[in-house]
């Protein structure tokens, strides 16, 4: 048995390549879940294609999970300092993620001259030089490794091939010094009714951890940082299933029932996928023959008194959007989630981008302002499908929730909420039998409508997407009274601000530069920030979530900053919705639609080159 | 779980709205509110617990002239709201009021579904086969050849006939009935409220506008005794004004008959209206016919039992929680693997 050195990192990348159906975002998972168990902050992001088998082989059909493990993680990272490639054409198309002089281990049996072909190599990167001089190359014999590991327990190929990913694992496991207790436990229950595929699948961790142990392919194994992150109780949590959960955590603290239409769309189906499971909780989940039933079905459970939600993607947010026009003018709550992906059409569905701003904000018939909020990290999903479900609630309003895939697959750690410590939630109901109810009549302050549920004694009335009367709520066409009730429903949402909190900056008030972010940008963003702030350069950092109404200070604050660069996954939607409402400020932008986050060198070489311009 | 009745007994001036109502005068929708304001008190709920639901179009109104709760919708919706209504407060009646362009066509996927489905719901298809609200287009239900303002060569279209897509759509429910004869259409309101399920009635409705009188050839009181005939559950298919006409199956298809020593053929003869069965085939061949071979057929084609989606979504929310170990969201936050730092 060789000794190994030990090398210590504050985090490190880790990225699972294969065929689809190779098994890499089990493989990936159980590596995440194994380090936060170890201590470790994690996140993770499943890079998918969009079809569910690709032909085998093919750069089309490569499947990835990446793994961010370290002392203090923002995303899910950006160049790899391990890569697991299982066959050419993960290798490939991954190479250029691998950071110079990190590990890179393929299954060196899946090099055949076919599958070198089909990858589209022209010459087997078994010979090239330049790998070996560039990376830490590792050629594992992982198949046929594999099937020796188990030939006492499988005397078919297939099922033996079905645990090669599992020999990865174990060898990623050995060299982070990683214990399999977890993956044990998880294979034993996940697998209880078939004990020789538990049996196998051990014994081929093993061998990969053995494999690494025994011989010389490695010199050293790399001891990563914990955590340094507020005590708590934590779990792992992906953006969607955070969700999920926000609104439920939200329903519970309205003392409502939680009603979700929606229709299966890529990236968002998860949600709809969780929230079916709870049943138990109250959750009433439909799942209806399309969008616009979705939501439709979600503003009939509104008027009936649910908190009522629907989820989807950007071509389902345009099919809802005559139906949110008449949530707009029912004056009804309702939470849209929108979790993006790369437009126009069915663009890239499994891909992150951040082009549905403008649809949200303006993608309507007539004036129909609604609330619009994004998150921006996987785990607080959670904090802000709640505050969506808070304000639509308190407000009577429609709000959109920005995600996106980057977000709604990715997972983080997730600190535990207390129920006791969230807000308690409290819709505007209207008393039964209060003489002197109208459907439109209002709280001048807040210019909100009161919310009488039918089946509630003296209330009955009519609402519609017709324009109403202000106070008695009859149909109207009145010239004035269509401008009066256009113009409330504009400050209704307007006056949200005052009880929203005030947009904070992370850095100096002065500061040379200062760096915008919203939504699911946040972590490339900030660790940017950082490493450029330690680096002793001048620069700051704002991330919005409060989209629409913008806080009250934004004006303001970006008035301070002599150079202003606004970040987003589109062409610059949200820095146009900035100059429509700040006059007179020079904004830079930086702006990627490749269906990728940000990756924070390509973001510190922007920035610096901002600073350094006259 | 059921829906509330009322303490007090209510009349149709408990349902009557102050609003004014603004169809024109002479239009079938008249006489269907005037019965849908009769079937409501002897239907007997409470006064809230009526939810009336429309999307776009002449009929769609409805929701204004009654006083319950009511929600006017957008074009084709109202099947889609009307299911997020039932779902989230099982203990309401939901009344869905559309016309043929609203079910039949931008709204007949969420029609079709909601009929799939089951869902607990009473259903007025207005249908005019016109569309009026937009002043005299043709519709899905408008007769092939039909000029209209969007076809003036001719419509090419085939026709819907609704009944053939309610049934094709697992429908449990169709009756038929026609605006100018209230006593009928009343009486078939009331079976459609008492139908557990999704309960269609197409009423054969004037557009005295734009398609005036397309319905006349089968309800005009000079032929109404030959063209029209009323199902009665249990009871021969008679028809004629002297009750001498009547439907018997030859091989498998529907026939007319003159009962009579001429031709020989007796009540005993004549097809039993059995509207309960689950097997299609007579209640589609009925939804079928119109004249000139055969009369119409009117009433309750189709009133079969199934479970309707109220129960069995009900039954699974009381099952998920009768043994649940998850119960509370902190119960669910704090499940599965979790670890303190």
């Amino acid at each position: 048995m060789n000794k190994k050195e030990i090398i210590k990192r504050d985090n490190v990348v880790v990225k699972f390549v294969g065929d689809s159906g190779d098994g890499m975002q089990l493989t990936g998972t159980l590596f995440s879940d194994t380090s936060a168990l170890d201590g470790n902050d994690i996140a993770t992001f499943p890079d998918y294609p969009a079809e569910i088998r690709a032909p085998h082989n093919t750069v089309a059909g490569v499947s990835g999970f990446q793994v961010h493990i370290g002392k203090r993680i923002y995303s899910s990272g950006d160049e790899a300092d391990v890569l697991v490639a299982m066959n050419p054409a993960s290798l490939i198309s991954n190479l250029k993620w691998v950071k110079r002089g990190g590990i890179i281990i393929i299954d060196a049996d899946t090099f055949t001259e076919e599958a070198i072909a089909k990858a589209g190599y022209t010459s087997s990167p078994l010979n090239d030089e330049s790998l070996a001089q560039n990376y830490h190359f590792i050629k594992a014999p992982v198949t046929s490794m594999t099937t020796e590991a188990v030939k006492d327990i499988f005397t078919d190929r297939k099922s033996a091939e079905k645990c090669r990913n599992m020999f990865a694992l174990g060898m990623i496991f050995f060299i982070f010094g990683k214990s399999l207790e977890h993956t044990d436990a998880y294979l034993e229950k996940k697998f209880k009714k078939n004990p020789a595929v538990v049996e196998a699948n051990k014994a081929v961790i093993r061998a990969g951890f053995n494999f690494c142990e025994n011989t010389d392919v490695l010199e050293a194994q790399i001891q990563v940082e914990t955590a340094e992150i507020t005590k708590g109780k934590y779990r792992n949590i992906t953006g969607n299933i955070a969700t999920a959960w926000g609104l439920l955590a939200a329903a519970e603290k309205a003392g409502l029932k939680l009603f979700l239409g929606s229709y299966p769309i890529t990236p968002a189906t998860d949600i709809l996928v969780e929230l079916a499971k709870h049943k138990s909780l109250g959750a009433r989940v439909f799942q209806a023959e399309d969008e616009i039933a979705g939501i439709c079905s979600a503003i009939g459970a509104s008027f009936a008194g649910s908190l009522a939600c629907t989820s989807t993607s950007g071509p389902g947010l345009s099919l809802k959007s005559e139906a949110i026009g008449l949530a707009v003018m029912t004056e009804l709550p309702l939470v849209i989630v929108d979790v993006q992906r790369g437009g126009p059409s069915t663009g890239l569905p499994t891909k992150t981008e951040q082009s549905d701003l403008s649809q949200a904000l303006f993608g309507r018939n007539g004036e129909a302002p609604c609330i619009v909020l994004a998150a921006s990290s996987s785990a607080n999903c959670f904090d802000w499908a709640f505050e969506a479900a808070r304000l639509a609630l308190e407000h009577m309003t429609p709000c959109i929730l920005l995600t996106d895939g980057y977000l709604g697959n990715g997972s983080q750690l997730f600190r535990i909420p207390k129920m006791a410590d969230l807000p308690t939630i409290h819709p505007p109901f209207a008393k039964e039998n209060d003489p002197e109810y109208m459907p439109y009549k209002r709280d001048m302050e807040t210019l909100v409508r009161q919310w009488a549920i039918p089946g509630m004694e003296g209330l009955r009335h009519r609402i519609g997407g017709l324009e109403k009367s202000d106070g008695k709520g009859a149909v109207s066409t009145d010239n004035a009274n269509h401008q009066l009730m256009t113009d409330y429903r504009k400050k209704k949402v307007e006056r949200i601000a005052n009880r929203i909190p005030d947009q904070k900056v992370m850095g100096a008030d002065n500061a040379e530069l200062l760096v915008v972010g919203w939504g699911g940008t946040q972590g490339a963003l900030k660790l940017a920030v950082q490493e450029m702030q330690e680096e002793g350069k001048s620069v700051a950092f704002t991330h919005f979530n409060y989209i629409m109404p913008l806080p009250k200070n934004t004006g303001e604050m970006l008035k301070r900053y002599k150079k202003i660069v606004v970040c987003e996954l589109n062409m610059g939607q949200f820095v146009n919705y900035l100059r429509m409402n700040f006059e007179g400020i020079n904004f830079h932008q930086y702006n990627k639609v490749q269906g990728l986050p940000f990756v924070v060198s390509e973001l510190k070489e922007r920035f610096n080159q901002i600073l350094e311009e006259k | 779980m059921a829906i509330e009745h009322s303490s007090v007994e209510l009349t149709r001036a408990d349902f009557a709205s102050d609003q004014m109502v603004k169809w024109c005068p002479g239009c079938g929708d008249h006489s269907i509110l005037a019965s849908v304001l009769g079937v409501f008190p002897k239907i007997g709920y409470k006064k809230e617990n009526f939810c009336m639901v429309s999307g776009i179009g002449c009929s769609s109104r409805f929701p204004y002239y009654v006083n319950t709760y009511g929600f006017h919708s957008i074009h084709g919706r109202a099947a889609a709201i009307a299911t997020g209504i039932k779902i989230s407060n099982p203990n309401l009646s939901v009344w869905i009021n559309s016309g043929d362009g609203d079910a039949t066509a931008i709204g007949g996927n969420h029609f079709i579904h909601l009929i799939r489905r089951n869902m607990d719901v009473n259903y007025i298809l207005f249908n005019n086969e016109i569309y009026g609200l937009t002043k005299g287009q043709y519709s899905p239900t408008t007769k092939q050849g039909q000029i209209t303002k969007t076809s003036p060569f001719g419509v090419i279209d085939y026709p819907f006939n609704p009944g053939e897509l309610v049934i094709g759509a697992r429908g449990t429910f169709f009756a038929r009935a026609v605006d100018n004869q209230p006593k009928t259409l009343t009486e078939v309101c009331e079976k459609m409220a008492e139908h557990d399920g999704t309960s269609v009635v197409e009423v054969l409705q004037n557009c005295v506008i734009f398609n005036n009188g397309t319905h006349s050839a089968i309800t005009d009181k000079e032929v109404r005794d030959d063209r029209q005939l009323w199902l009665k559950h249990g009871e021969p298919m008679l028809f004629g004004k002297n009750r001498e006409k009547g439907i018997i199956l030859k091989g498998t298809s529907l026939e007319v008959v003159t009962l009579g020593s001429e031709s020989g053929i007796t009540e005993k003869d004549i097809l039993i209206h059995d509207e309960t069965t689950e097997n299609t085939g007579i209640h589609m061949m009925l939804a079928q016919m119109r004249p000139p071979h055969f009369p119409m057929a009117f009433g309750v084609i189709r009133a079969y039992k199934q479970p309707t989606y109220k129960q069995l979504f009900e039954k699974q929310m009381q099952d998920a929680q009768k043994d649940a170990k998850i119960c509370c969201v902190e119960d669910l936050l704090n499940s599965g693997e979790t670890w303190e730092v």
